[in-house]
């Protein structure tokens, strides 16, 4: 954290300087690491099995918060007697269908319920209708969590084998010091103690990447921190709004406040489509309301009731569109032209060669962004055009370059991981012809606007036509006002314009516009509520008159669990949000998550629907039973609990199960996309990590064309220990190549005591850390280390796997920059398959099953 | 606003982001120092010199620290800077008078009086100001003088987001930093000590505007043990040349009378 996020880490120096403990885990040791009270190297891709040994640990020595767990967790709800857990299939849950290759989330159900997930999969109803959808309304739980088939019992059982010793042999963490951390965190929670994880993308870029983070919230839900302050589980964001395009969304599958994208199969029409999507119990069941909101938003007088509020003017999905499917489609010349804005994908993004070779297929490119980045260059300087493998006269791609204004050249706001919008303002003109991507998106849509209504005419191009784009425009380069946008996202009446108090407003009846329901109240009263300014000391310590907070300006997600069942805090120490007998409603610091008027005894009946069904002791409102999910009865494709399986690229055989990975990561099995065996490959012996360095920003074309940032790490450099130094004959500040079957790069030597091997079963396991900043342009430069890394995703939501693979590495500056993806794997290729993978007999996943593209695309191969 | 102004850096908050080095260069657009990749850790632009006037310390070492628990390992970061020396070696060394102290007591390199002939650098105990090779002239920290006019934070401390630089009242400060050593003894960090705080505990320099809470020995961090700026001694010498001076022309005066004498007898 003290290594990409400098500014927010000040905070956490200064709960230090209070007395707070600092836990510090990560494969190196790291800035974050020097200022920490504890560090803790571990294995990286291990971390399912370290959690999960906090997780049994928790359970075993009694250590859990029980009044939260038993009333706010799904703990006591009993699970169906057909469910089989890993523990019985070797790493398998059942349901496992060999033919797909995937799950039968049904499988996972609970005993005479069937909730709709709050997000993630949402399954189509073909079996039927369930018979109810909240487990607790229906009768179905065990309060003294006792049954053998409740939640918590069968989370004790699932995490039984996850002892310190295993623990030790799997992460390479030694008993004592796992068990110093175990007790550290709950000798820190409770009552009056909460406890926080912070997490970034060594978490997330794993082929199980979702289910890290289901472990620490499994972890934080036993202990009862969240919804409390000091608690919760924070995503340190990679990009200063990157939680602004999660939320308002640059997801392919995704529309404004986390609606999903209609799917081509399944939603026909609109009614079938709000079917699919309102859930029958909980928050979600006012699904209408923000959809057709959204509709009349961007539709305006066009949409109407009868037209189903324009519902046919969306596009549906017909497959897998993220990023690694379209790219592979994109080599195999199914796509057109694509976008690049304000991204570096061939530095910044995995296998890189690929990455070029798809776009030496496209028909035209555009890319926005502060200088000529290698994307941008892909047809003029890219390695294998250095080597000549590639001409740059036979690339026919055309490449339209737009200088992009940074952010201080542009009105806006930020979101950052807390969900503040934080307004900003510009504060010099662009220079030259540079312009804010609002201002490219209006101008280009002006232009789409004002060809279709003269060329063509046809109905098919309505949508077009009929989108409201009219933003007035401003300053001297007349841009469009970015209030007017955000007033547009906060809603408002179409009757009047004026803006909605916030989402409780919002009609599915076409009487109310907004263009992201969890954003309605940001421009209240016609007010930027983002740009409040009001210094802390001028209101209490919550601070809420500062910015604007979604949704409804909580600064604390389901703060309703930070006060007991009867309503009242926990304690005075973490006293929050509680219930106000007086006034009849919720009161406190924050503004309650929660109905203001339901006190804490309300009982839902058994044929209440939608918001109704959320009881009194139910603080997480938008899941369908209100309760924290220690065990995901749907909504994910891998499991219903986290289990450690190794990465796909690991050095050891999974120590817990016969099945050695993911059984549901995706993989692109391509002669451009190789893979090792999936351990003990010799020739790759040793794991490797990726990693940002607080000098440069991400891809680097925020910091690679700056001399003063360029000066203070101006070369890519790999970090090694002196003890694999000593093995493999490195020098500091020499230079080493490494290998993988993808490609090969060089780099200058860091041999530091901050890299340390591990111990794990009486084998060394040495780690190399990889920086990922450079490539061919800018001030500093050096090869990429995405460049080194395969295709292969997690399966709930296609994050690549790049934080842990393996690989080779050997002194000297031998390397050809050879790549898979043009002059075949730089290493011998032996047949992948010989190695097993997954668990016999569940074969190797079928090819082609989360791309629908890439399926089509591999018949070249 | 003006009065004896310093920087106290405490090294235990600092978490080697470096911000104050590209502040520094940013507000006084000062030139990189070259594109070198050292080897030494995170350090790349190695020492302090006539555009980098903030540097960055990082060192490894296989000493734990008394508060932590990481092993038999620790690394410290430390953001060096001038010290604004009491008694500054460069400003008393300075013949053509470009070195002056200003109204903030802060030594301060004159651009357009500096005629380069380098007798500062020699001079400064701590290695701090050097010349440019484009233009010959010395140059270093002004502890952002021109920010200070106008009432404002010196960039790097403005900067630092973890207040491991603190720009202020040097007694303030000095106040400040000997509670913090307290605070950090006492909370079991014993190897806390305040580098350069007063005359007392430097008197090569009688003490730094800039001063320092270090966690192991000044070697460590590139600092001298015990720094002594040569003008100190000018005085002394100025005795023992003139007692020399005078013994010679003793002997000289010594000599020819009693050679007289000699030429008598």
């Amino acid at each position: 954290m003290a290594e990409c996020h400098p500014v927010g880490f000040r905070w956490v120096m200064e709960a230090r300087e209070r007395g707070a403990t600092i836990i510090h885990v990560d494969p190196r040791f790291t800035r974050t690491s020097a200022v920490a009270n504890i560090h803790v190297p571990i294995r990286a891709g291990s971390d399912i099995a370290f959690l999960g040994g906090i997780v049994r640990y928790i359970i075993e020595n009694e250590r859990y918060f029980r009044d939260y767990v038993v009333h706010y967790t799904n703990a006591p709800a009993i699970v169906s007697a057909e469910f089989q857990d890993t523990e019985d299939l070797d790493g398998l849950f059942g349901g496992w269908d060999e033919e797909t290759g995937q799950y039968h989330k049904k499988a996972w159900r609970y005993e005479g319920a069937d909730p709709e997930p709050a997000a993630g999969v949402k399954e189509s109803d073909e079996e039927g209708q369930p018979i109810q959808h909240n487990p607790f309304q229906a009768g179905h739980s065990d309060p003294t969590l006792q049954h053998p088939r409740c939640v918590f019992q069968i989370l004790k059982r699932h995490f039984s084998r996850y002892t310190p010793e295993m623990v030790e042999q799997t992460c390479g963490i030694p008993k004592s010091l796992f068990l110093k951390v175990a007790e550290t965190l709950c000798r820190n929670s409770g009552r009056e103690r909460t406890s926080a994880f912070c997490y970034a993308v060594g978490w997330t870029q794993h082929s199980m990447g979702v289910q890290y983070i289901r472990t620490a919230a499994i972890v934080q839900l036993l202990l009862g921190n969240i919804g409390r302050p000091g608690g919760g589980i924070l995503a340190l964001r990679g990009h200063a709004s990157i939680q602004g395009s999660t939320d308002i969304p640059t997801l392919y599958n995704l529309l404004p406040g986390y609606l999903p994208m209609p799917k081509a199969k399944q939603d026909k029409d609109l009614a079938t489509y709000l079917a699919r999507n309102t859930s029958p119990s909980g928050w979600w069941g006012e699904f209408p309301k923000y959809f057709v909101s959204l509709l009349k938003a961007w539709f305006g007088e066009a949409a109407t009731k009868e037209n189903g509020w324009c519902y046919d003017y969306l596009p549906a999905l017909t497959g897998d569109h993220s990023h690694m499917n379209t790219v592979v489609n994109m080599a195999d010349g199914g796509v057109k032209g694509y976008f690049v804005m304000g991204e570096n994908p061939v530095v910044g993004s995995m296998n890189g060669p690929l990455h070029r070779k798809g776009l030496r297929q496209l028909e035209w490119l555009v890319v926005r962004d502060f200088s000529v980045t290698e994307t941008a260059d892909f047809w003029r300087d890219a390695p294998e055009i250095e080597r000549g493998e590639i001409r740059t006269e036979d690339i026919g791609t055309e490449v339209f370059f737009f200088p992009a204004a940074a952010h201080v050249e542009k009105d806006g706001a930020f979101t950052n991981t807390q969900r503040l919008l934080q307004w900003h303002y510009k504060s010099v003109e662009p220079p030259g012809d540079a312009a804010s991507e609002l201002d490219f998106i209006y101008k280009l849509g002006l232009r789409l606007k004002k060809l279709y209504a003269e060329e063509y005419g046809q109905p098919r191009n309505r949508p077009i036509r009929d989108v409201t784009w009219d933003y007035p425009l401003e300053g001297p380069k007349r841009e469009p006002k970015a209030e007017a946008v955000l007033r547009e996202i906060n809603g408002y009446t179409v009757a009047d314009g004026k803006p909605v108090e916030g989402f409780t407003s919002l009609q599915d009846d076409g009487s109310t516009a907004c263009g992201c329901w969890i954003y309605s109240g940001c421009y209240r009263d016609g007010h930027n509520m983002a740009a409040r300014r009001k210094p802390h000391w001028e209101q209490n310590w919550v601070a809420p008159e500062w910015a604007w907070a979604w949704p409804h300006n909580r600064r604390l997600l389901y703060n309703r669990a930070s006060a007991d069942p009867e309503g009242k805090p926990w304690s005075d120490r973490k006293k929050l949000v509680w219930w106000d007998q007086e006034k009849g409603e919720w009161v406190g610091y924050d503004t309650p998550d929660f109905i203001v008027k339901r006190p804490p005894w309300f009982h839902p009946s058994k044929d209440a629907c939608g918001k109704d069904t959320i009881g009194g002791t139910d603080p997480f409102v938008m899941q369908a039973d209100g309760k924290g999910w220690l065990y995901a009865a749907t909504g994910l494709q891998d499991g219903p609990l986290p289990v450690h399986y190794e990465p796909q690229e690991s050095v050891v055989k999974n120590p817990l199960y016969g099945q050695q990975c993911n059984p549901e990561r995706v993989e692109w099995w391509r002669k451009d996309n190789p893979y090792h065996r999936a351990y003990d490959d010799p020739r790759f012996p040793y794991v490797i990590t990726t990693y940002r360095l607080t000098e440069h920003h991400t891809a680097g074309a925020m910091s690679r064309w700056l001399s003063w940032l360029s000066e203070l790490q101006p070369e890519m450099f790999c970090e090694v220990s002196p003890e694999l130094a000593a093995e493999r004959g490195l020098k500091n500040g020499g230079w080493a190549t490494i290998r993988t079957m993808r490609a090969e790069i060089e780099a200058r030597v860091l041999v530091t005591g901050r890299m340390r091997p591990l111990r794990i079963k009486g084998r060394l396991v040495h780690q190399i850390g990889l920086p990922y900043h450079w490539s061919t342009k800018g001030l500093a430069r050096g090869d990429a280390a995405n460049d080194l890394i395969g295709f292969v995703a997690d399966p709930n939501v296609s994050i690549q796997e790049s934080k842990a693979f393996t690989g080779a590495i050997e002194p000297g500056r031998k390397s050809r920059r050879r790549s898979a993806a043009i002059s075949g794997p730089p290493v011998r290729e032996i047949d992948p398959k010989r190695w097993q993978r997954d668990l016999p007999p569940a074969r190797r996943k079928p090819e082609s099953q989360h791309s629908f593209k890439a399926g089509e695309s591999k018949k070249e191969h | 606003m003006a009065g004896a102004k310093g920087f106290f850096t405490d090294t235990t908050l600092c978490i080697g982001c470096k911000a104050c080095e590209v502040a520094c260069k940013q507000w006084n657009q000062l030139p990189d120092d070259g594109l070198l990749f050292t080897g030494m850790s995170y350090d790349n632009t190695v020492h302090l010199g006539a555009s980098t006037w903030r540097h960055v310390a990082f060192i490894e070492r296989p000493v734990p620290l008394s508060t932590q628990d990481a092993g038999a390992f620790s690394w410290l970061f430390s953001s060096d800077v001038c010290k604004h020396c009491v008694r500054a070696g460069c400003l008393e060394s300075c013949p053509t008078g470009a070195i002056i102290r200003t109204e903030f007591d802060s030594v301060y390199v004159q651009p357009d009086i500096c005629n380069g002939c380098g007798y500062c650098i020699v001079n400064c105990p701590f290695g701090v100001i050097d010349r440019r090779s484009e233009d010959g002239r010395a140059w270093k920290c002004t502890l952002c003088y021109d920010r200070l006019r106008e009432d404002m934070t010196p960039a790097c401390a403005k900067a630092c987001p973890t207040e491991s630089i603190v720009f202020g009242d040097l007694d303030e400060l000095r106040t400040r930093a000997r509670v913090r050593v307290e605070k950090l003894q006492d909370a079991g960090m014993r190897e806390a000590y305040l580098y350069g705080e007063d005359a007392a505990s430097q008197p090569g320099t009688e003490g730094l505007n800039a001063f320092f809470l270090l966690l192991d020995k000044p070697e460590v961090y590139n600092l001298p043990p015990d720094p002594a700026i040569p003008t100190k001694g000018v005085g002394r010498s100025w005795i023992s040349m003139a007692a020399a001076a005078a013994g010679i022309a003793l002997m000289a005066v010594g000599s020819v009378f009693f050679s007289k004498l000699g030429g008598r007898s």
